[in-house]
């Protein structure tokens, strides 16, 4: 494994592997590496020697750090200043199991340069909404700035959101910049229990038309409502809402979104540290961290195209299924199969989506295509702008979508 | 009128065939979407950039998807440039023309197409307005959250191009995070739809990358946006200061204190004077600086936070502090920041900044500002977004005074430059265009620019889609 020290290092390893024919497998701390298809043999290319915080004032809610610092470093130093990153992005070595092979820790950068997102994207927006600069060095050895260190900049082309989440196979991350948020002083989650899938779906969207600012809002039907917080959830499928913000202001929404959701199933509620704990395990999946290899998606279609599609493929597969974001997103684990084109050709029939599979055994991964194929005028697009970042296609060649 | 920003020069091999042209766009487009009289032409020679005026060679005024794939396929073939524009309120000459150029105007697709309340989406025609979003969604609770101050006229489609912003991304962000998709139609006439009511993207972020980049990618015929359900209350604040340092620090103590207002606006004692002069809304004019603080929620979330801000306010010796009553009075503090453009008008031309620099450095480059106009003899008023560091100094100018006008174009120079040396960027909002072209280079290195120029060309090799705009002319590939 290579692990360059400097920015000029990593600069030099690209240079090198371009002069000698040789390809690199970005990677920071290798915790997600079992996603995407199989690389071709490349040799693995870690940003795990730049590490450190690089910048932080609290008061300007911005943070610079090296691609490489370890995601709990970052997190601690924010907790200390009860700020957050807002995207609450997870941490897959539950699911991915021992796969980590060399086993690390996850970096910030290889959580931007995946676009790993929890609960609160659907409202909050994605890693990449508070991604505001990177540094990377592109397939040519060059070292390229682009976005800056403030919140509102359209200052020429945004690659800030081109270099977020392309698996480094545009560029290698040495440097990322990102906004941060403060800790909301309080949380509380109002539990709907015993709601279909469908219903959970309405239920769900009447929570969000309301402005009460829900900021999760997940399904969590009965094979894995005793997977979270030790089973301590009601009996009963369980459709949680998370309310956040100033004490006094989520009790009073807290009333207001229970009047509402009593039309729809028993409402209860869970206060503090059950509620921040069921959210992270919500946004770490637990139910599918489960030791296996069986097939594992990550779907994101319309949130009410969400159940329609889990209840379409429940006919025609063996499937295991939970929802966050209002529906929209669905984990889905496979009994057997993964089960691809008929997974796919129901998304294209609810209105479009994707499918990600995240989890797979590699005799799986290696017939599957990992992301959701393309429409070929944009994967001819894309193609071509990895081409201008990557010209002779040294970074994880067949990772995503130069298959 | 200020001639120092250049052009490319226009093709010869474009304008000798001018007749030929207007003959087959005649073709591809009905009769009352095509524009090339003189007279018709004369509106579409500017936008609110309006110191540079170039007449085009023609204007397309497509209704369909179709047709503008129709007339980018043919512009492809024949080498033909091509500005996109929206409603033409660009601020930094983004819809510009250039004489060899076919202006594609999107201000005849101005269908919502859907409003899907239980994805909280929309999809709209790109000549759709801002404000018409929120004004259709929001008798069911729902509104857009990003508001340019042009937002009764300018278009989605151009609010796309630029990654406009507004008075209240502080807390929902600017058009890049409240966008789902888009369909585009690149230069060789092709269709792609990028994302949709799901989120995130399949492969690269390919609709990140289209929106901000300013009509050079692509044309976008329709949007697909997120509706965010309306706050129960809306509440601004005004808040009094002896001085702009205290404001400033107070801004960054409620920010430090973990609390995100919608918007905090910041004027200068010009700015309040000016703006008071206009609308009459009761600003103090006894003081340097004032800030307007909204907060939304419901009355108890607004008043605990209110409580916090005034508190704040109160440890940077705060003179005045007005809460409103009643909304005649909200409207009433609102109405005076929002004329300011319009107010200053008035008094004077006036070209308006639009630096973003790290909240820490706001009283520091306030002041550097203010000397730095004042060192070519002019006047500036500041009123902007305080909360996100986006500043909005207007130099005060005559543009009948050549000498004045040239004085006033260096200033703002000065001043953008000054944004990047404190760790800012040149435009937070209004985009690069023409206008800061050619400071470019301040922000970025030379291998940056030519990463993004060769990023640019993946979708449009030639160079024909707004090709005057955003990269310096000269060391393009």
């Amino acid at each position: 494994m290579l692990i360059p020290t400097s920015e000029t290092d990593a600069a030099y390893i690209v240079r090198d592997a371009l002069s000698q024919g040789k390809r690199l497998a970005a990677c920071g701390g290798g915790t997600r590496a079992g996603f995407g298809n199989g690389v071709e043999a490349a040799e693995l290319f870690s940003s795990r020697g730049l590490s450190g915080i690089v910048d932080y004032d609290p008061a300007e809610m911005v943070m610079t750090a090296r691609a490489g610092t370890p995601l709990a470093e970052i997190e601690a130093a924010l907790a200390q200043n009860r700020q957050m990153l807002a995207f609450e992005p997870m941490d897959h070595r539950g699911i991915m199991g021992v796969r980590a092979v060399p086993a690390g820790e996850p970096t910030i950068g290889g959580v931007f340069a995946a676009n790993v997102s929890g609960p609160r994207r659907f409202v909050a927006g994605a890693a990449r909404d508070s991604l505001l600069g990177v540094r990377f060095v592109n397939g040519r050895g060059e070292v390229i700035k682009a976005g800056g260190r403030v919140m509102k900049n359209v200052t020429g082309l945004d690659l800030v959101k081109l270099l977020a989440g392309s698996f480094g196979t545009l560029g290698f991350l040495t440097e990322v910049t990102f906004k941060v948020l403060p800790v909301p002083q309080a949380v509380e989650t109002l539990v709907i229990s015993g709601l279909s899938d469908e219903a959970a779906a309405k239920a769900m969207a009447t929570a969000l038309s309301l402005p009460v600012e829900v900021s999760g809002a997940a399904h969590l039907p009965y094979t894995v409502r005793h997977c979270f917080i030790d089973g301590r959830l009601p009996e009963g499928e369980a459709t949680v809402l998370r309310l956040e913000g100033l004490a006094p202001s989520v009790e009073v929404r807290a009333g207001k979104l229970a009047a509402v959701m009593e039309a729809f199933g028993p409402v209860s509620r869970l206060a503090g540290e059950d509620s921040r704990i069921l959210w992270q395990e919500i946004r770490d999946v637990v139910p599918y961290a489960d030791g296996t290899q069986k097939p594992l998606w990550r779907v994101s279609v319309a949130p009410s195209a969400g159940h329609q599609l889990v209840a379409a493929l429940r006919l025609e597969a063996g499937i295991d299924a939970f929802y966050d974001w209002q529906g929209g997103l669905i984990w889905m684990r496979m009994e057997a199969e993964p089960e691809a084109e008929l997974l796919r050709r129901y998304i294209r029939a609810l209105g479009g989506g994707h499918a990600t599979l995240v989890r797979a055994s590699d005799p799986v991964r290696a017939q599957t295509a990992a992301f959701e194929p393309q429409p070929d005028a944009v994967a001819l697009l894309s193609a071509r702008v990895k081409q201008k970042l990557d010209p002779a296609g040294i970074f994880s060649p067949g990772r995503m979508v130069d298959r | 009128m200020s001639q120092a920003i250049e052009f490319l020069v226009p093709r010869e091999s474009v304008l000798s065939r001018r007749a030929a042209i207007i003959a087959d766009l005649a073709d591809l487009l009905p009769p009352e979407c095509l524009v090339h009289e003189p007279r018709g032409l004369a509106p579409f020679e500017t936008d609110a950039f309006i110191s540079y005026r170039r007449v085009p060679l023609a204007v397309a005024l497509p209704r369909t998807t179709t047709q503008v794939a129709a007339v980018l396929k043919y512009c492809n073939r024949y080498d033909i440039p091509v500005v996109p524009r929206g409603a033409g309120t660009s601020l930094s000459g983004g819809a510009i023309p250039q004489e060899d150029a076919v202006v594609l105007c999107l201000s005849k697709m101005t269908r919502i197409l859907e409003v899907d309340y239980a994805n909280r989406a929309a999809t709209l025609q790109a000549g759709v307005t801002n404000l018409s979003i929120s004004e259709a969604v929001g008798i069911d609770g729902f509104f857009y959250a990003p508001d340019p101050s042009s937002q009764l006229a300018c278009t989605i489609g151009g609010n796309i191009g630029m990654n406009s912003g507004g008075a209240h991304c502080l807390k929902y962000g600017v058009t890049t995070n409240n966008l789902l998709g888009v369909k585009l139609v690149l230069i060789d006439g092709t269709v792609i739809d990028l994302g949709g009511k799901h989120l995130d993207a399949a492969g690269y972020d390919l609709l990140g990358l289209v929106c901000g980049s300013e009509g050079q990618l692509g044309v976008v015929t329709e949007a697909t946006v997120r509706l965010i359900a309306k706050p129960e209350g809306v509440r601004p604040v005004l808040f009094g200061f002896e001085t702009c340092e205290e404001a400033g620090a107070c801004v960054t103590d409620i920010i430090a204190a973990g609390i995100i207002p919608v918007a905090i606006e910041f004027m200068d004692k010009a700015a309040i004077e000016i703006c008071e002069a206009f609308a009459k809304a009761g600003y103090p004019l006894d003081v340097g600086a004032l800030l307007i603080v909204e907060v939304e929620g419901s009355e108890a979330e607004m008043d605990a936070m209110l409580a916090s801000i005034v508190e704040i306010a109160g440890r940077h010796g705060v003179k005045t502090v007005r809460q409103c009553q009643s909304a005649t009075e909200a409207a009433l503090i609102w109405k005076g920041r929002k004329s300011a453009f319009g107010a200053t008008g008035r008094i004077a031309d006036y070209i308006c900044m639009d630096g973003t620099v790290p909240l820490g450095k706001l009283s520091y480059v306030l002041n550097r500002t203010s000397e730095i106009v004042e060192s070519f003899g002019l006047r500036v008023a500041n009123v902007f977004h305080a909360g996100d560091g986006n500043m909005h100094p207007l130099i005060l100018f005559n543009a009948n005074d050549p000498i004045e006008a040239a004085n006033a174009e260096a200033a703002g120079n000065e001043i953008l430059k000054l944004c990047v040396e404190a760790g800012g960027c040149l435009t937070g909002e209004h985009g690069v265009g023409i206008e800061k072209r050619d400071l470019m280079r301040y922000q970025y290195s030379q291998a940056d620019l030519a990463q993004q120029m060769e990023v640019r060309a993946a979708f449009d090799e030639k160079w024909l889609l707004n090709p005057s705009k955003v990269f310096p002319l000269d060391g393009r590939a």
